[in-house]
């Protein structure tokens, strides 16, 4: 079968799409663990997508997002290298015809995608803060000694929610712990938690949005029931969870490629499933050419050098034959 | 006396070819780097904006090699720029690094205090001598522009942008280093003869106009290389400010006739914003709906994090983008900015204008980021 691989690779999770012509996802979509090292990520996710494949499946094209979307993309060798915001918006229009604002909650950044007849034609991301997004979420949870999963059901069950200064997490958090000292019940606090947040977006990512419905939620946080019912409370309208909430970016990715590779009827330039064990060095280091010192990142497949960036007059950027990273 | 005085962009091309005229001995400091960038940090209050934490950076790097009086330029009006030389001159004799400063106001101001100060400075030369040292630097100001919307034309259309810039810079250290007028004239007539002839795209390129604040329109390390960001992803890129445009307004009253796409753009401002707000907070304004009305696909509001007028202005852009269906997108910017957060912005914000346009234009790129 002709397949289209999106891969999402962010800040916490990666995430890999399998495709077909008519948009139709193929085998499970995996959700993988970032950790700080995404070519690692990827090479992981590939092995275990080619298990999954039959002799008669070809990738016939494949698009990076996420925030290593550069280094993915020339890792595995994207047709289509695409920021997160504009892969978010296609994969919602997709599942959800008619959406006129996407609400997206990542890992440590959230943002807000508005709409009109299928196009976008306003958004916004977080840029000074990362209240409310996952990570957070994650640290509160912990502190709580609950678990992730279960944080939203335990924010379902509250009856009065607590009021908790949502500005900014440092405070959140000496705000919560001041609830709990108080004696407030634990599924209060943390359906305060969500209401803080969702006002915090609200209020941040929010300001001066239109945001009419149909609303779609999307992005790992959009797992958490909690949330959910914070926003459809705060917005006075039903959210729209896609089924495949927490892999949109790279759907949307997928979709790309598909577009990309058919519309110009052109071969992909996926490198096939060998870069999974392929060893690449990505190294670093400090221009000295100029007061600016831009740190530049190289990615090395053995000796063969596929990309450099960082630089900002690109004199790293063109110059193959300049020797960059010093071998250790 | 060394002088030295503040970068914005390409500016020391023409503020040197004023000085040395008039038998200065000037001291440029370094390109604005991130050591600038830090150095002014240090020493800066942290909500001071991003254009007075880079003079500071800029005066000390300057008195690292020697300088010894500052020019600096005054203002009036609700922005904080009118404070910035006191200021800094306070910060200065703080840190022990005491300069002279020489503060010229707008001549809109007093046209006798600025020529008593300009005397100070120069002392006992012919006014014939000081007119004859404005017209270079005049020339070397119209000739920077000339180049640079050459640049912003070519940008999004040639193959091998990075040999562009190296042109473009080859250029700008013509201009600066030449003392005549037709020789500066020449170097123009040369770079673009020479990058007229580099292998280009064919087709229609997305239009962005640039409004905002002056000085992060004009300096790169400002706005973060906003321009080059742009025409990598195939904008084609219109500044609402210019550098001689802004010299002949504010420095000659509008005495020479020079024309700019963006010229009457401020009287457009009304109804939405009927009064000066400080800064360039109604110029924004104006060229915003002027860009739409040329029909532009979106306008980029670009200005320092903390600005009182643009952020005056941002709060009615809105109307006008709904008014005339025009995007826009606004960068407040100052240390913190991050890149990433500014690429991705800036690849979406194609994206959105490109599905925007009614008509399918051409020669676009996918959006995919550096070095791809």
């Amino acid at each position: 079968m002709d397949l289209f691989l999106g891969i999402d690779v962010g800040s916490v999770s990666t995430n890999l799409v399998l495709i077909d012509y008519e948009g139709e996802l193929y085998l499970r979509p995996l959700y993988l663990r970032t950790q700080g090292q995404p070519i690692t990520a990827v090479q992981q996710g590939l092995v275990l997508l080619k298990e999954q494949l039959t002799s008669e499946d070809r990738i016939r094209g494949v698009g990076t997002t996420g925030s290593a979307r550069s280094l993915a993309g020339v890792l595995v060798g994207a047709d289509i290298v695409k920021n997160e915001i504009t892969s978010h918006a296609v994969a919602a229009l997709h599942k959800v015809p008619g959406v006129r604002t996407v609400l997206e909650i990542g890992g440590q950044d959230s943002k807000i995608i508005v709409l009109r007849d299928g196009i976008v034609v306003d958004f916004a991301m977080n840029t000074v803060c990362a209240a409310g997004t996952g990570s957070f979420l994650d640290q509160q949870a912990n502190r709580l000694n609950l678990s992730i999963e279960n944080f939203g059901e335990v924010a379902l069950q509250a009856e009065n929610p607590v009021r908790i200064a949502g500005r900014c997490t440092v405070f959140a958090e000496s705000d919560m712990i001041h609830k709990q000292q108080m004696g407030h019940s634990l599924s209060d606090i943390v359906a305060g938690l969500c209401d803080a947040l969702v006002r915090n977006y609200l209020n941040n990512i929010g300001k001066g949005k239109e945001i009419n419905p149909p609303v779609v939620f999307q992005g790992g946080v959009a797992a958490n029931a909690g949330m959910r019912t914070a926003f459809e409370k705060a917005l006075e309208t039903e959210i729209i969870i896609p089924q495949h909430f927490d892999v949109m970016g790279a759907y949307g990715a997928a979709m790309l490629a598909r577009d990309q590779t058919s519309e110009q009827g052109r071969e992909t330039r996926f490198r096939g499933f060998k870069v999974s064990s392929q060893d690449f060095q990505n190294c670093s280091f400090i221009c000295q050419k100029c007061p600016n010192a831009c740190e530049v990142i190289e990615i090395k497949q053995g000796k063969e050098l596929l990309a450099r960036w960082g630089d900002r007059c690109g004199r790293w950027s063109v110059t193959e034959t300049e020797a960059g990273c010093v071998p250790v | 006396m060394k002088i030295t005085y503040p970068h914005m962009g390409n500016l020391y091309i023409v503020v040197r070819a004023l000085l040395t005229t008039l038998g200065l001995d000037v001291v440029l400091p370094p390109p604005t780097s991130r050591r600038t960038v830090e150095l002014g940090v240090r020493y800066s209050p942290e909500f001071a904006c991003f254009p007075f934490k880079l003079n500071l950076g800029n005066y000390l790097e300057a008195r690292e090699l020697g300088a010894d009086t500052i020019l600096m330029a005054g203002g009036v009006g609700p922005c904080r720029f009118g404070y910035y030389a006191e200021v800094q001159r306070q910060i200065l004799s703080d840190l022990g690094s005491e300069m002279d400063m020489v503060v010229l106001e707008p001549p809109d101001v007093s046209y006798k205090e600025l020529k008593e100060k300009i005397r100070h400075l120069v002392g006992d030369i012919s006014w014939w001598k000081v007119i004859k040292a404005i017209r270079l630097a005049w020339y070397k100001a119209r000739a920077i522009d000339a180049v640079e919307e050459k640049l912003l034309y070519l940008r999004p259309r040639v193959y091998e942008p990075y040999l562009l810039e190296r042109y473009y810079h080859r250029a700008l250290h013509e201009i600066d280093a030449l003392s005549h007028r037709r020789a500066v004239q020449g170097a123009v007539r040369d770079f673009i003869k020479k990058v007229g002839s580099m292998p280009q795209r064919s087709g229609e390129f997305l239009r962005v106009g640039l409004v905002g604040e002056i000085f992060t329109i004009l300096e790169p390390t400002a706005n973060y290389d906003l321009e080059k960001r742009l025409g990598l992803l195939g904008v084609e890129v219109t500044r609402s400010i210019w550098l001689s445009i802004w010299i002949n307004e504010h420095l000659f009253g509008g005495l020479l006739r020079v024309s700019n796409e963006c010229r009457d753009d401020h009287h457009l401002a009304p109804p939405y914003l009927n009064s000066f707000v400080g800064g360039h907070g109604k110029e924004t304004v104006g060229c915003t709906v002027g860009f739409a009305q040329r029909n532009y696909d979106g306008v980029i509001q670009v200005a320092p994090f903390t600005c009182m007028p643009e952020i005056v202005a941002h709060s009615v852009l809105p109307a006008v983008s709904k008014d005339y269906g025009i995007p826009v997108l606004t960068f407040y910017l100052d240390e913190q900015s991050g890149e990433a957060g500014i690429q991705t912005r800036l690849e979406a914000f194609v994206d959105l204008i490109a599905a925007h346009s009614h008509d399918q234009k051409g020669g676009m790129l996918s959006g995919s980021v550096f070095g791809n």
